[in-house]
């Protein structure tokens, strides 16, 4: 292609060019994305009220660099490990509970055909186009009510059966064959036998990508928490750090450090299950 | 015995038992919310005591200046956040997705294009805040200094910290837009480009007639989330700000001041008023624009 005559006066780069300009660009780019997270490392090194004082930038002073921040958050950190525990316990149990009711339901409307069908699916599909902010007040009005306040159960009950999850696996168990489910029933498994013993080995890639996606959501969940949670051995990473952001206690070190380490186990997965994560994110909506 | 035995192996009782959690779900944490919202939208309530006001709280929403100030900035943010997010992404995927340059550079941008979105909206509040510090030593302000301008007072003013609000939705989403285009292009017939190629029709072209016009579903989809996404923002502005308070408010949102009358302020009736008035908003915009995109005939068509 590279001598191939343009009949239009546009210039046509050689084509070993046009793949370096185009690397060039890309490459750059990347920097540009990972620079904001680059400087907030840096940042970990160095003392957090002149950081919240100056702002980050990179022009750092190379000898004012130091471990302390990283010895202050092993060994006084006041309850930053309680939330990061508070964290891993509630996600590793509303993603458990999600997967679990969500992908039940989808069975549901994937394998039946039963009255009622079409208005719950459309109900499905409408609750997709829902942002969750709307529903915080009424929720809120409602768990004041009902004086549940303060408890991880109202963090996660009304989430469990998620749209988007259900749509995502319904989508999946409608690929698999009528015939496999027929088979389990001849061989005198229950329905819910078919879907244990049966649809939920199939659909180990559905239940990795939602697993994943869930995840990073609920890790990062702050709103909902945020309402929710009073009292501070209770909250989860996002609350406790934004806690940190008052100018009333000096913990300025600890909203930065702690910050950077929140990224930790989501950046591990991430490297470790990017296909994953790709087959997650594009199968539905994300809500930040 | 022989009932609870029969209803396991039912499969007429069996969808029921399935679908049981979503109906309980739509019922106890969304029906029942919503209307108690509706209900309360037309009540005054003053320590605990409800009284029926009618319309009134809707009357005082349209007369209330700061409602329309946030409306406003809503509106704003959804319509620059669909300008900016949709076109970017696809330029970026089409140049991913392209046949030229080198392989593991465009997996290594692809993924980290990505990392941004693995952030909380707090860590990602936090660094974008301290970026945009409005002293002179602040990352934002050295690069506005490059180009030999003073140092802005990012936050403080009404377009500095719009500015702020889009590049904290550009860092997070440009990469997850990326992927949903990625997705829609290699669902597109590899002989689609051949035969055009064929025809004689540049590169330009392909993406003008035959990317464009497939990537039509996922646009769509695209759009739809981001009005949503757009019109409810809430987060990002309290992170950036450090709270819901803003100079001279520009940074509200109709969900922050939805929060501020609610929550802080515990007027219920009114604050239910104003997230009625966004869902029908949200509501209305996604069905007209699902509507004259052709979405719904094709899904009655299946």
């Amino acid at each position: 292609m590279s001598g191939e005559r343009s009949t239009r006066t546009r210039i046509q780069l050689p084509y070993w060019l046009h793949g370096s300009v185009q690397t060039a660009f890309l490459l750059v780019l990347t920097l540009v994305v990972l620079a904001p997270l680059l400087i907030m490392f840096v940042a970990t090194f160095q003392d957090g009220n002149d950081v919240i004082r100056r702002g980050l930038s990179f022009d750092v002073d190379l000898g004012s660099l130091s471990l302390d921040n990283y010895v202050m958050l092993f060994t006084d950190s006041g309850p930053y490990f309680r939330w990061f525990a508070n964290s891993i316990l509630l996600t590793v149990v509303q993603v458990a509970g999600t997967l679990l009711v969500s992908s039940f339901v989808a069975y549901g409307f994937a394998v039946y055909d039963f009255k009622g069908k079409t208005a719950l699916f459309i109900a499905v599909l409408l609750l997709m186009a829902v942002p969750f902010e709307i529903m915080m007040l009424p929720l809120y009005v409602l768990v004041n009510d009902v004086g549940l306040a303060d408890s991880y159960s109202v963090i996660v009950l009304p989430f469990l059966a998620a749209s988007v999850t259900i749509f995502y696996f319904r989508q999946y168990f409608l690929g698999i064959p009528k015939d496999l489910l027929e088979a389990g029933r001849m061989d005198g498994a229950t329905e819910f036998g078919i879907f244990f013993k049966i649809v939920v080995p199939v659909a180990k890639p559905a239940f990795a990508a939602m697993a994943i996606l869930n995840g990073m959501i609920i890790w990062n969940n702050f709103l909902w928490p945020l309402l929710v949670l009073r009292s501070e051995s209770k909250f989860t990473l996002p609350i406790g750090l934004n806690t940190l952001l008052t100018p009333h206690e000096n913990n300025y070190e600890l909203l930065i450090i702690g910050s950077m380490f929140s990224l930790l186990p989501v950046l591990v997965l991430f490297l470790l299950f990017q296909r994953f994560f790709v087959a997650g994110m594009t199968a539905g909506a994300l809500k930040g | 015995m022989v009932v609870l035995r029969r209803l396991l192996y039912s499969q007429r009782a069996a969808p029921y038992l399935f679908i049981a959690p979503f109906v309980i779900t739509l019922l106890a944490f969304w029906m029942l919310p919503l209307a108690r919202t509706f209900m309360l939208s037309t009540q005054e309530v003053v320590f605990g005591q409800a009284a029926f006001v009618g319309l009134d709280n809707y009357q005082r929403l349209w007369e209330d200046r700061l409602f329309w100030k946030a409306m406003f900035n809503s509106a704003r943010y959804m319509v620059l956040t669909i300008a900016l997010l949709i076109p970017i992404p696809l330029v970026l995927a089409a140049l991913i997705n392209s046949k030229i340059g080198s392989d593991r550079v465009k997996a290594v941008f692809k993924a980290s294009m990505f990392v941004p979105a693995l952030t909380s909206v707090v860590v990602a509040g936090i660094i974008f805040r301290l970026m945009f510090a409005e002293t002179g030593t602040g990352l934002m302000n050295q690069i506005v200094g490059l180009v030999g301008l003073d140092p802005v007072r990012w936050l403080r003013i009404d377009t500095g910290g719009l500015i702020a609000l889009l590049a904290l939705a550009m860092w997070r989403w440009t990469g997850v837009n990326i992927l949903y285009f990625l997705a829609g292009m290699q669902a597109i017939p590899e002989e689609y480009y051949e035969a055009a190629t064929i025809d004689g029709a540049g590169r330009l072209q392909q993406f003008f007639h035959i990317t464009l016009p497939n990537l039509k579903p996922t646009i769509v989809y695209v759009t739809t989330i981001s009005v949503y996404g757009g019109l409810a923002m809430f987060l990002e502005s309290f992170m950036l700000y450090r709270g819901n308070a803003s100079p001279n408010d520009q940074g509200l949102t109709v969900i922050g001041y939805l929060y501020r009358r609610g929550i802080e302020q515990n007027d219920l009736g009114f604050a239910s008023a104003v997230g009625v008035v966004l869902l029908v908003v949200i509501m209305a915009i996604n069905l007209t624009f699902l509507t004259l995109s052709g979405t719904f005939k094709k899904e009655s068509a299946r």
